[in-house]
């Protein structure tokens, strides 16, 4: 049972957790601040940032002039929405058969699975480096839509593996007395039952592919780089130009932001494998 | 028509066999019901019929056609499960019409059916509904309209009430009787409580570790069970068995005597005495738990109601002595 | 629930994964290891001689491999010990009645959203930056000289922006984990008689243990990749101060297109992984029922 707790407390805590919880976010804050400063007082000492009368949303405008932030993003929405689409396609049946059908070879699949997840890239790095440069998959989507989607098909297994786990197997064994055909019987009734688990996998995918900086950032050149490939080449010597960089940097995280928020709890579930609940 | 024959039927999960070959009919329009302690093996039998597993060995014949190897949806069986198994994103509607819908039934003809079994089951103002918007017993009515709709060779039930509370249950319990007269189609049940087998079956089967101990109606398992786990399992509450001199006495390595064929009395002159542990007192009946008889730990004994006697009081007891049931050594009936 | 029917198709499906992932596993693995043999360099065309155990030798006499060696360990250490103390912290503060819990798990959490490079970029400019960076802005109003962050502490600061990004990752875990304590434990232990101090040691902390320890291992697999943040920030420098294994194999293989020795210091990256992969598995394992 929940305790009354005094508002004099609540307050108190609400005081220290919301001051730390601040400043873990002021980064994310400040540059949303700067986005929509002039160059010139985006420089400026901090404070008189803040108070400094000009807003303005040129450096949006800057940064696509530039280098044509909408290719990159657009690149980014490829590479991360088909990559989880890719890996939800394979996924979902082989989480079907070990959950609804699971012999004794069932967790030494999901633990070998798992295991391809612990390759650290670097140890692959040279080999995939030469495939793609000898079949032309350098530089290309295709080229990173395929890794990204085996790079995160064992997380899409098995965060699959444990929705499909909690449907029960009644319904489905229901479904095949009512005469449902394999096909009819994952289509009308474990599909629509499994669509919020497959959301949130698929929200929480999409996230990884996006953030994904290390094969982004060395399998690609100008023509497929995503968003993370795109904010590195602010290195130097643009990085000095604040506005820009600030604006460059929000349009990139804003919209994983948003779905994060929304996949908080799923975020546990999928990135722990389930050892934590 | 729905005849269930099973012909040396065995199953095993690996090494572990737990149907040993067995042979079983169930005519046409019987109500037959599965009973036995869990693990007896009585929903593997059930599955095996629906087809949800596959027999080790032996036939399984509707109507005399071999369905051993038909997949479930090809047996023209329909079963309600015990969890009801809803498929919880359709409505009502949806549900029961989801059978007809791989049938495919016309759709005229599914919405005939439908408000025909949600006349039939009162669920007429729920049809709209989703199911997690329902309560237990309507919940289980769905699933039966659902099988219903179907108009299968037989209903295959899997211990439906036993997710009801004990004043639904028995509610539930003669809607299914009522249903059961009123289609005249085989069904086949399954439950671990031998009260509802009792109540609703044409033809009982006791099963214990995959064997089949007795089949009968309910009232020969009552009155001549063939074995000591059939005397034990059937009657409640449970009949009374001991063994030892008094057994030996009657001619018989083990007897049994029901609690309600016992008659209590003075203890002076009665056929045998003992002294009243617990008395529970239900109005119509009580059941007096009496220690120290010589014959077992505890002896139960159904008086009327009115008959009173308290904790550490001596009792006579005086049983029926044709209705006394005897057993050898190997637990059989003697007759 | 299975009939013959149903194992076939299951085998049907399960194996379009398998078979992907086992390829993606073993035919670059086999690559790497193969290539690691070879005197193998894409500068230089040609044949590609058997080279034995000659690229392992290469690599480990280097001495930036020694540095890489220390600066990866001081990298998963110390981001190790900040994620995980101050995720606690984080989420026994969390775990406390409040206002607007909701809008302060996200100020929180934020951070674990945001790609390597922004965050990596975002400190280095507009917070480490001497002249117009915040830091430099405030020792400066203060009379202080200020630091030049990535001259004077570079690794220091790489494990700061690496330790932001996944503090919220330790501590929404440890939140979950703290969650699912049974009140009437902590309400037994106070009738008990038991201080807070000693409630968080005898019964929390045992309680947290197990997400501690996953959080140690997940975080472990993934910081010894780190390679967005250094490339953006250092290129791993100045000198060889902030090159972990990770970069060090990049620089072989990309920038001196040595692939024989990047080969081989990918080996070792995948060894020192596997290490760690085990302990991870055995936890996971024991966890699953399957």
């Amino acid at each position: 049972m929940a305790r009354a707790v005094s508002t004099k407390q609540k307050s108190i805590n609400t005081a220290i957790a919301g001051t730390l919880g601040f400043l873990m976010f002021f980064p994310i804050l400040w540059i949303l601040i700067l986005s929509f400063k002039t160059e010139e007082d985006a420089i400026r000492a901090p404070l008189e940032v803040l108070f400094s009368s000009g807003w303005t949303l040129d450096s949006f405008g800057a940064v696509q002039a530039r280098s044509d932030y909408f290719k990159h993003f657009s690149n980014s929405v490829i590479i991360s929405v088909g990559s989880t689409v890719l890996g939800l396609l394979i996924a979902i049946p082989a989480a079907w058969s070990m959950a609804f059908v699971p012999s004794r070879h069932t967790k030494n699949i999901l633990m070998w699975m798992l295991s391809t997840k612990m390759l650290p890239p670097v140890g692959v790095l040279v080999p995939i480096y030469l495939i793609f440069r000898d079949t032309g998959l350098l530089d290309s989507r295709t080229g990173l839509t395929i890794v990204l989607t085996l790079m995160n098909l064992p997380i899409i297994v098995w965060m699959l593996y444990t929705y499909f786990k909690e449907i029960p197997g009644e319904i489905l064994e229901a479904a095949r007395m009512d005469g449902a055909s394999l096909r009819e019987e994952v289509l009308y009734v474990l599909t629509p039952m499994a669509i919020p688990g497959m959301a949130s996998t698929m929200l929480l995918n999409i996230i990884l592919a996006w953030n994904e900086a290390f094969w982004t950032l060395n399998l690609t050149a100008a023509k497929a780089a995503p968003l993370t490939a795109f904010i590195a080449s602010y290195s130097s010597p643009e990085g000095l130009f604040y506005a820009k960089l600030s604006a460059a940097s929000i349009m990139a995280i804003a919209p994983i932001l948003i779905m994060g928020w929304f996949s908080q709890k799923q975020l546990v579930r999928g990135l722990t494998f389930g050892a934590v609940k | 028509m729905g005849r269930i024959t099973l012909e040396k039927v065995t199953k095993s999960f690996g090494e572990v066999e737990v149907i040993p070959p067995l042979d079983l009919t169930i005519e046409d329009g019987e109500f037959a019901v599965f009973v036995g302690p869990s693990g007896c093996g009585k929903s593997t039998l059930l599955r095996l019929i629906a087809g949800l597993e596959d027999t080790t060995s032996g036939h399984i014949r509707i109507d005399g056609e071999d369905a051993t190897d038909l997949p479930p949806a090809k047996r023209g069986l329909a079963m309600v499960f015990q969890s009801y198994a809803l498929y919880p994103h359709m409505s009502v509607r949806k549900n029961i019409a989801f059978p007809m819908k791989m049938a495919k039934v016309p759709e005229d003809e599914q919405n005939r059916r439908i408000e025909q079994a949600a006349k039939a089951l009162n669920l007429t103002d729920y049809l709209d509904r989703r199911p997690g918007q329902l309560s237990g017993g309507q919940r289980q009515r769905v699933a039966i309209g659902r099988a219903i709709v179907r108009e299968p060779a037989a209903f295959l039930f899997d211990e439906p009430l036993s997710n009801l509370d004990a004043a639904l249950r028995v509610g539930m319990r003669l809607e299914i009787s009522e249903l059961h007269k009123r289609l005249a189609t085989t069904m086949i049940y399954v439950t671990h409580d031998q009260v509802e087998a009792m109540t609703m079956a044409d033809k009982i089967v006791v099963l214990r570790a995959g064997n089949i101990e007795q089949v009968g109606s309910p009232l020969e398992l009552y009155k001549t069970p063939r074995n000591t786990f059939v005397a034990g399992f059937i009657g409640s509450p449970k009949m009374n068995l001991f063994e030892g001199a008094e057994a030996d006495k009657l001619g018989a390595h083990t007897a049994g005597v029901r609690p309600e064929h016992i008659e209590v009395g003075d203890p002076a002159s009665a056929y045998w005495s003992g002294t009243v542990g617990v008395a529970e007192h239900l109005g119509s009946d009580t059941f007096f738990h009496i220690h120290e008889t010589g014959l077992a730990d505890t002896i139960t004994v159904r008086a009327p109601g009115d008959v009173d006697y308290k904790h550490g009081d001596r009792i006579g007891l005086n049983p029926r002595m044709d209705m006394i049931h005897k057993f050898d050594q190997q637990g059989l009936r003697i007759q | 629930m299975s009939t013959k029917a149903s194992r076939s198709a299951a085998r049907l499906m399960i194996s379009p994964a398998v078979v992907l992932l086992l390829m993606w596993m073993i035919v670059p693995l086999v690559m790497t290891v193969y290539f690691s043999f070879l005197r193998y360099n894409l500068l230089s065309p040609g044949a590609t001689p058997w080279a034995g155990w000659e690229n392992y030798y290469w690599f480990i006499t280097d001495p930036s491999f020694n540095d890489a060696i220390w600066n990866t360990l001081a990298l998963v250490g110390g981001i190790l010990v900040i994620t995980v103390v101050g995720g606690i912290g984080f989420a026994l503060l969390l775990d406390r009645p409040m206002f607007g819990t909701g809008v302060i798990r996200i100020m929180v959490i934020a951070p674990f959203f945001v790609m390597p490079t922004v965050s990596a970029l975002v400190w280095k400019n507009m917070f480490f930056n001497p002249v117009n960076g915040i830091f430099g802005n405030i020792a400066t109003s203060l009379g202080l000289q200020p630091i030049d962050f990535f001259a004077e502490i570079p690794l220091l600061s790489i494990i700061f922006i690496v330790s932001w990004m996944w503090l919220p990752f330790a501590t929404l875990i440890l939140l979950t984990a703290l969650q699912s304590l049974d009140q009437e434990q902590l309400e037994a232990a106070e009738m008990d008689g038991a201080s807070w101090s000693s409630r968080f040691w005898y019964i929390m902390l045992p309680h947290l243990a197990r997400a501690i320890t996953v959080v140690i291992l997940i975080q472990t697999i993934f910081l010894l990749s780190v390679f967005a943040e250094i490339l953006v920030t250092t290129n791993g420098g100045p000198g060889t101060a902030t090159t972990n294994l990770t970069y060090l194999i990049y620089v072989s293989s990309l920038l001196q297109f040595d692939v024989g020795m990047g080969s081989a210091g990918g080996v070792f990256a995948i060894i020192l992984a596997n290490i760690v992969a085990i302990f991870l598995m055995r936890m996971i394992g024991k966890n699953l029922d399957a």
